[in-house]
């Protein structure tokens, strides 16, 4: 077995699906003779033909649009948006359709449909391909978002998103598309969605994050480790419907936590898993919950992009915050 | 200046279907369709549009029915397009849809729970796998090519046999996005999709001229390379023959089209509208001249089918459906109010046990029952 990168998991998901499955298609800007522009829908129109895998036209309502109607159809329509910052003149379709379609004809209809994009920053790309607008969507009620981490969970995730009875946007953090490698079975198992990964135990302090923040996450738990720090990490992964028992579990333990995003801060999940934390652990916390998080700004040009997301450092001095609350 | 010498490589012709003109007299040889029967259930059917455009219009003055958008004045296209559909066709409606709702078999009592305010209206007890009614403009386009892609595909990879999708829309809904991206990829993809355009001249207090530059709305399908057709919308022989005929193409493979219905809204927008603060008396008058019932019953009273008498037993038959239609929609209690956790998905996250707990326990303000 092969070691993977995130988006060859992506693809491997996408194939295994495709053939275990033929309700399943393919479609968006660039997937089919090309492969996606970031390769994730590779030789999937060369196995599984054209009637399967599909480009479109240019147009990313319509791209939302129609997979509602093939969904409701029974299709198994997987989506892709070509960048997160292009999502938006399909937003309509999802917000007022794919979420409400079950709701609006009471179980008579459904869309079981995976939007697919990648998202996030640090990859030196233009403007409008790096914001991280997950808030947005996790604000719908209807709507999953997911957002895998490694190759694995990208694997896991997306195989139960596809077979998700409920839309699904699956956020791709193209920063790590291929930071690493994983060995992944294509063994067709699903991973759980609405439930939080533990990616590492420890008893001092609580770390929240997602998708390619789990990088700068995981590093600066190993930093923490060798001052004699254990922080747990969690990836929620599923960040609509959130778990967020387990959030609380681990706090049970540390009492401590600090929650990372690249997203920007007013309005990010950071403050939905805050004030959660506050609804039902007050008196766990020894120490007020702490963001550490994109700014209020817009997204800047690449030279600045280091900048604005969180790096190790910024984490760093957000869990010493926290520790040494109320110093 | 010189003038440079240009060669015309594209043009385009618009055609427009007519069979009976604004007296009800044929213009030409009727459809093969067009039998006593037939022509006699289209009536009837416009009628009981009528009849329950204006009823609903009245429920709602009267506090018994939400906000309400009358078809008055465009049953022809109602009725003419859900007639031209197969049972096992799909329809992807948009919202002023009377006549073609009750031809695809939406029961009134359905149609008046979406306007009053309850979800069920929606779940169709037949038409199980018809799109609901669509309030976002245009949108619902985008769905119907959907479905035909999924009808297509159902066809070809797992031998189903051809069926075709069809949805509505409104004049103003051409001006947006979804309607250009839903007829381009029709044409694209070659879809078995037909777009039917209720052309009422008006989109709330927009008039079609402000609207588009294009003298009709049927050719903007030229850009897109599909098929189109200008039908009058008040003669529903001619909606019926112009959908019939663009649906049974489509099942063979012929791809889609575009159908613009010129008809005119005889009555405001909604309840929730007053068309006298924009639309001309005298247009309307005009207007209501042309309009698609009487047009109809004309040509049937010459055909010697139908006269005073018929014309009143028809009106208490149609009468007595809907008091027992109003009948189920008042009887029907609201449902519970922890329903709106019901379909959300397909299961209840667990995120979301405590909130519908606490709908199902508590009272809102000022709910003094």
């Amino acid at each position: 077995m092969a070691a993977i990168t995130l988006v060859e998991a992506v693809t491997l998901a996408l194939a295994h699906e495709l053939r275990q499955d033929k309700r399943v298609v393919v479609f968006g800007q660039d997937v089919g003779v090309n492969g996606g522009v970031f390769r994730a829908t590779d030789g999937l129109q060369a196995e599984f033909g054209t009637d399967r895998v599909l480009d479109t036209p240019l147009a990313e309502n319509m791209i939302a649009g129609i997979a509602i109607g093939m969904a409701a159809q029974g299709l198994r329509p997987v989506a892709e948006f070509q960048f997160m910052g292009f999502i938006y003149p399909g937003f309509d379709q999802v917000l007022n359709h794919a979420a409400r379609l079950r709701n609006r004809t009471r179980g008579r209809l459904s869309c079981p449909i995976v939007y697919r994009a990648p998202y996030g920053g640090g990859i030196h790309a233009p403007e409008h391909h790096s914001e991280s607008t997950e808030a947005l969507f996790a604000h719908i009620p209807g709507l999953r978002v997911v957002v895998p981490s490694s190759p694995a969970r990208a694997y896991g995730l997306l195989l139960a998103a596809i077979r998700d009875p409920d839309p699904v946007v699956f956020l791709e953090p193209k920063r790590i598309y291929r930071a690493a490698r994983q060995e992944v079975p294509d063994d067709g198992e699903a991973l759980p969605l609405d439930h939080c990964f533990r990616l590492r135990e420890g008893s001092d302090i609580t770390l929240v994050a997602w998708g390619a923040a789990l990088k700068e996450t995981l590093a600066a738990a190993e930093a923490l480790a060798s001052e004699g720090v254990e922080a747990e990490v969690i990836d929620p992964a599923t960040l609509k419907p959130l778990d967020i028992h387990t959030i609380i579990d681990s706090l049970e333990k540390t009492r401590r936590c600090v929650v990372i995003h690249e997203a920007a801060r007013f309005g990010g999940l950071g403050a939905e898993i805050i004030a959660q934390v506050n609804e039902y652990a007050f008196d766990l916390l020894d120490a007020p919950v702490c963001r550490v998080t994109g700014y209020d700004t817009v997204m800047p040009y690449y030279r600045l992009e280091n900048h604005y997301l969180p790096d190790v450092d910024r984490i760093l001095a957000g869990v010493r915050r926290t520790l040494e609350y109320p110093a | 200046m010189h003038k440079p010498r240009l060669h015309l490589i594209a043009s385009f012709d618009i055609a427009h279907l007519q069979y009976l003109d604004e007296e009800g007299r044929a213009t030409q040889a009727l459809p093969d369709f067009a039998t006593p029967d037939t022509l006699l259930a289209l009536y009837r059917q416009m009628a009981l549009a009528r009849l329950v455009d204006d009823r609903a219009v009245k429920l709602q003055r009267t506090g018994q029915l939400g906000t309400y958008p009358s078809s008055l004045g465009q049953e022809a296209i109602g009725v003419g397009t859900g007639s031209a559909l197969r049972q096992d066709d799909i329809y992807c409606p948009y919202y002023r849809e009377t006549g073609a709702l009750l031809e695809r078999g939406v029961t009134i009592a359905e149609i008046l729970a979406i306007w009053g305010g309850d979800e069920r209206g929606q779940d169709f007890a037949h038409a199980r796998e018809d799109f609901p009614l669509c309030v976002p403009i245009a949108t619902q386009l985008l769905h119907a090519a959907g479905v035909a892609f999924a009808l297509a595909y159902q066809q070809r990879e797992m031998g189903a046999k051809p069926r075709v999708a069809v949805s509505s829309a409104g004049d103003g809904a051409t001006s947006k996005g979804d309607f250009y991206e839903a007829i381009n990829l029709a044409g694209v993809w070659k879809l078995p999709v037909v777009f039917v355009i209720n052309n009422n001249q008006w989109a709330i207090s927009v008039s079609r001229r402000a609207q588009t530059a294009a003298c009709t709305i049927a050719q903007k399908a030229v850009a897109a390379g599909i098929n189109c057709l200008q039908v009058d919308g008040n003669d529903v022989i001619a909606v019926r023959a112009a959908v019939a005929d663009a649906i049974e193409r489509a099942r063979k493979g012929a791809g889609p089209m575009l159908i613009e219905a010129v008809s005119y809204r005889l009555s405001d927008h909604t309840t929730a509208d007053d068309a006298s603060r924009y639309c001309p008396a005298e247009e309307l008058e005009q207007a209501r001249a042309r309009e698609p019932l009487q047009r109809l019953r004309r040509y049937l009273e010459h055909a010697g089918l139908w006269d005073d008498g018929r014309e009143e037993e028809l009106q208490r038959e149609l009468a007595e459906i809907l008091e027992r239609e109003l009948r189920e929609y008042r009887q029907r209690e609201p449902d519970a109010p922890t329903a709106m956790f019901d379909h959300l998905y397909a299961g209840l996250p667990e995120a979301l046990l405590e909130q519908c707990a606490e709908v199902g326990t508590a009272r809102p303000a000022g709910d003094e029952t």
